[in-house]
């Protein structure tokens, strides 16, 4: 019996209760949760679905949402079946995001772990500031992408958009498609095994069977605005 | 912050349903812009004749006394709505008429002229401005929306948008210009006038001046990107166009939407959630320095 409930879907309605009710409902989950798959009905471009959960929950949002979905998530593995609006899986801690349509600016910003997966296009400013996150895209990613990215890893099957990295401390980059044009100190890197076998991982954690690692070009930082140095005074 | 909606109809038999539309987008974008709001709207033309649509802070007093003076010339007609009034003129009547506002009814305000273009505007929450105005039974091809938060100018009816420089032209904004001020004195040294110290009539105003050169509106956009600097989304209306642009850097939200029936702007998806066959419909953000434009 413990193991049926466990396995029932909880769904709720966007357009009958208050979002406020249902980000304190997940919450409430904890680690063992009876209630782990819930399913959000009518988002409609709301702002904050699904926020601040810590605990191992599947959930589904079924339509396109707002601002800052699944921020600061913790374990759950949040799926938006639609688009997501600016700072979606804004600094998250772990688990997994997955947006099947496009994410607006600065997706996954800040972002400490986890995996998130954007199946269509990002737009400028992914994976700024980014801090142990990982981020695949399988479209093109916008302008001033990886801005001061610190650590972690972004992989791109598409293009980037202008000055990718600028500014870039040590997260990895992945580019398959053509890159408009890099930031202040950021450089293309040799790939080497370590980073074919880091890639690999990567693209199946995404469940993409699609692209070789032999594809992707590898960038970071050059290292050079690290300390003061007055030669570099115009790029600082 | 500030909201923006905008709704360019491809389908005639949608018409009928513009301003419900629109009033339902408007009010999705409250939160963004609780101080005013204000909309412009693209209805019916009458062969000949042009609008002028006006505003009065003593409504009352001031329509009554414009009907009184207007009364022996039969050709003149005014449509009073709320602090609003739609003047309609023979159009070879036009100078006169603005002659006679100018000297004479110095309280009365245009917002807008042209032969299909209306704007309303006030302070206050966006959904009581729609309301008193009844937006929703507005019909119409084309329609701009916006609410506003006001960061550049005072919170006023004048200063609310949308702003109208030209026949038939309007603009709407989300950001903040910095070289508003110089660009404004080249305007003026070029004959263009203003009424406020906003920042987006001088955007408007500078559209306007570059479709006098012969430019379109398309042209006018491409042309902004290289004199505007600042953060800005802007969506613009002409008599027959619908246009979008948004400054290199992007800041400011955007998304559109498009199906066989029509073109929708909106500073989130949400002011976009409720258009009929959004599910089916192409959604996308307008990629920064880039125009949109839709002619009919």
């Amino acid at each position: 019996m413990q193991q049926l409930i466990g396995e029932l879907m909880r769904t709720f309605d966007l357009a009958q209760s208050p979002l406020r009710e249902l980000n304190e409902e997940l919450h409430r989950q904890k680690d063992g949760s009876n209630e782990a798959h819930w399913e959000v009905i009518n988002p409609r471009g709301g702002h904050a679905i699904a926020v601040g959960i810590d605990a191992p929950l599947n959930v589904d949002v079924r339509g396109s949402v707002g601002y800052y979905c699944a921020g600061m998530n913790k374990k759950a593995t949040v799926t938006v079946h639609g688009s997501a609006g600016p700072g979606v899986a804004e600094n998250m801690m772990s688990g997994k995001v997955v947006i099947k349509g496009d994410a607006s600016q600065y997706a996954g910003a800040t972002g400490r772990g986890g995996l998130l997966v954007i199946e269509g296009n990002a737009s400028s400013r992914c994976g700024i500031s980014m801090k142990g996150i990982d981020i695949v895209v399988r479209g093109n990613i916008g302008h001033m992408s990886a801005f001061m990215a610190q650590s972690g890893h972004l992989v791109v099957l598409g293009d980037a958009g202008d000055a990718l990295g600028d500014s870039i401390y040590e997260a990895k980059l992945f580019v398959r498609g053509k890159v408009k044009s890099l930031g202040a100190d950021c450089i293309e890197k040799e790939m080497r095994p370590e980073h074919h076998e880091a890639l690999t991982k990567l693209l199946a954690d995404a469940g993409i069977k699609d692209a070789k690692t032999s594809e992707f070009k590898r960038y970071g930082s050059a290292r050079k605005l690290y300390n003061f140095n007055i030669d570099n005074a115009d790029a600082y | 912050m500030c909201g923006i909606v905008g709704l360019f109809l491809k389908n005639p038999e949608m018409e009928p349903q513009l301003g419900e539309l629109l009033s339902k987008m408007l009010s999705t974008m409250c939160e963004r812009g609780p101080d005013s709001a204000g909309f412009a709207v693209y209805g019916a033309s009458e062969d000949g004749r042009t609008k002028i649509t006006l505003q009065s802070a003593q409504a009352k007093e001031d329509f009554a006394k414009l009907k009184a003076a207007l009364a022996k010339d039969k050709s003149a007609k005014l449509s009073v709505n709320d602090t609003h009034a739609v003047l309609s003129v023979p159009s070879e009547k036009l100078d006169d008429i603005k002659a006679l506002l100018s000297s004479e009814f110095p309280t009365i305000r245009t917002m807008a002229t042209g032969e299909n273009i209306e704007i309303y505007k006030e302070v206050g929450n966006p959904n009581d401005v729609a309301k008193r105005f009844d937006l929703a039974h507005m019909a119409g091809t084309h329609a701009i929306g916006h609410t506003r938060m006001a960061t550049e100018s005072a919170v006023t009816t004048l200063r609310a948008h949308p702003f109208s420089t030209g026949a038939d032209e309007c603009l709407v904004h989300n950001g903040s210009l910095s070289n508003h001020a110089s660009l404004r004195r080249e305007l003026v040294r070029d004959g263009m006038t203003f009424n406020t110290e906003n920042d987006t009539e001088v955007a408007a105003s500078y559209l306007t001046w570059r479709m006098k050169q012969g430019m379109n509106l398309g042209e006018a956009l491409e042309k902004s990107l290289d004199d505007l600097d600042g953060f800005f989304n802007f969506v613009v209306g002409t008599k027959e166009g619908f246009g979008v642009v948004r400054d290199p850097i992007a800041c400011k939200p955007a998304v559109m939407a498009e199906t066989d029936d029509y073109v929708a702007f909106g500073s989130e998806y949400r002011a976009l959630a409720g258009l009929p066959g959004i599910d089916k419909a192409k959604v996308w953000e307008p990629e920064p320095a880039t125009v949109y434009f839709w002619q009919r």
